[in-house]
């Protein structure tokens, strides 16, 4: 399934970002943005993700999906309006085709979330970064 | 004290991989090759156009095809005939082709062809509904296919590929009389996604919008080429 391609690159992604701090922080959260017109499906994301952080520089962090609702924009109405997935597309008012999509096709890490680890595996802040 | 810090990334997941796409279309910009993407669910009839393309093309253009297929090279064989060189890329377990396998193949051709004599080059992605949609190869044209024994509602209920296509072919039309199927609704269903589609019926078999088919190929290698030559 893509969804594993598409967590491999979220990991890569995720890796080059760690490497490049000098601390190499502990992951917590990593946040995603999932469009609903998108060929993404955030469960087997959710699984593929947990597969593949297990043992890894990853384990433990928590992958969370925010879904964005499809909204399409009508230039004859000159309103937005959310069509149904599967059933119909098109403008509800007036049957224009679905031609301006607001949103619904992200696919995009957000942020993550981090902390930094002492040798004795206790959290500290970064402004001390050393003791 | 447990301090928790933000960072802000905002990466596309797909970017390496358009990253990818986009130095692909550059190759084929420079070479003057026109490259189209044919995707479609398993047994639509990828291979079948394909044969008859290369039959009907393969005199007035120079033509290479990459074909993706999981596991075998069948599909590929079935093209050589064509005296056409074929690069076979074995997915794997991937159910898509990515722009690293196409480069991977352009690589491959480039060491036995100059690629700067090719015209076209026709990739034959894994059938595949869903996932081809999101993965960019470097083409300049998605062809999706939809044959018409897979149903009215299949635009419907995946609507990213037939969004994103350019040109649209309704496969296997001879046998729409033997199928309770309405072409017209399939056209209506696909125009509610992508209102500028080229929608051409086809039918491998009987030859039906064959002409209008090639007539479509033709004018993106023409363009491409006149593009080329004003540079
Ligand atoms: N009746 C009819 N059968 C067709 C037509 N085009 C293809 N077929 C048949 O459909 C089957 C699948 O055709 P292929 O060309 O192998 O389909 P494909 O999309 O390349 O299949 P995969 O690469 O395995 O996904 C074959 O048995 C073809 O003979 C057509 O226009 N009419
Ligand atoms: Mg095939
Ligand atoms: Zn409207």
């Amino acid at each position: 399934m893509h969804e594993t391609d598409m967590t491999k690159a979220l990991i890569v992604t995720v890796r080059n970002w760690w490497e490049e701090q000098p601390e190499r922080p502990k992951i917590s959260h990593i946040h995603l943005v999932v469009g609903q017109f998108t060929c993404v499906e955030p469960a087997s994301l959710q699984f593929a993700f947990e597969v593949q952080t297990c043992n890894t520089f990853l384990d433990g962090a928590k992958l969370v999906i925010r879904e964005i609702p499809l909204i399409a924009f009508c230039h004859r109405c000159q309103q937005e309006y959310r069509p149904e997935i599967g059933i119909q597309y098109a403008c509800p008012e007036c049957r224009s085709p679905m031609e301006d999509i607001r949103s619904g096709r992200e696919l995009k890490i957000d942020r993550i979330e981090y902390n930094y680890l002492t040798d004795n595996s206790n959290l500290k802040s970064n402004h001390a970064p050393n003791l | 004290m447990h301090q928790t810090f933000d960072a802000a990334l905002e990466i596309n997941l797909l970017h390496a991989n358009q990253e990818g796409a986009d130095h692909n279309r550059e190759h084929f910009d420079r070479w003057g090759i026109t490259c189209l993407n044919v995707m479609s669910s398993p047994g639509a009839g990828k291979t079948v156009l394909l044969e008859r393309t290369l039959a009907a093309l393969s005199k007035e253009f120079k033509i290479a095809v990459i074909e993706g297929d999981m596991t075998t090279e069948l599909d590929a064989e079935r093209l050589r005939k064509y005296d056409v060189p074929v690069i076979a890329i074995n997915t794997g377990r991937s159910c898509h082709l990515d722009s690293k396998m196409v480069a991977g193949g352009i690589h491959q051709l480039a060491h036995q062809y100059n690629p700067s004599q090719l015209d076209l080059i026709l990739v034959e992605n894994v059938g595949n509904l869903v996932c081809p949609a999101e993965f960019e190869v470097g083409e300049h044209a998605k062809v999706a296919l939809l044959s018409v024994t897979e149903g009215e509602d299949k635009p419907l209920k995946y609507p990213v590929m037939f969004q994103e296509a350019d040109c649209l072919l309704i496969a296997k039309v001879d046998l729409a009389p033997y199928l309770e199927i309405d072409l017209e609704r399939i056209e209506a269903n696909v125009r509610q996604i992508n209102p500028h589609v080229t929608i051409i019926p086809i039918s491998a078999k009987t030859g039906e919008g064959l002409e209008a088919w090639l007539a479509w190929v033709q004018s993106q290698v023409r363009a491409k080429r006149s593009l080329a030559l004003n540079h």
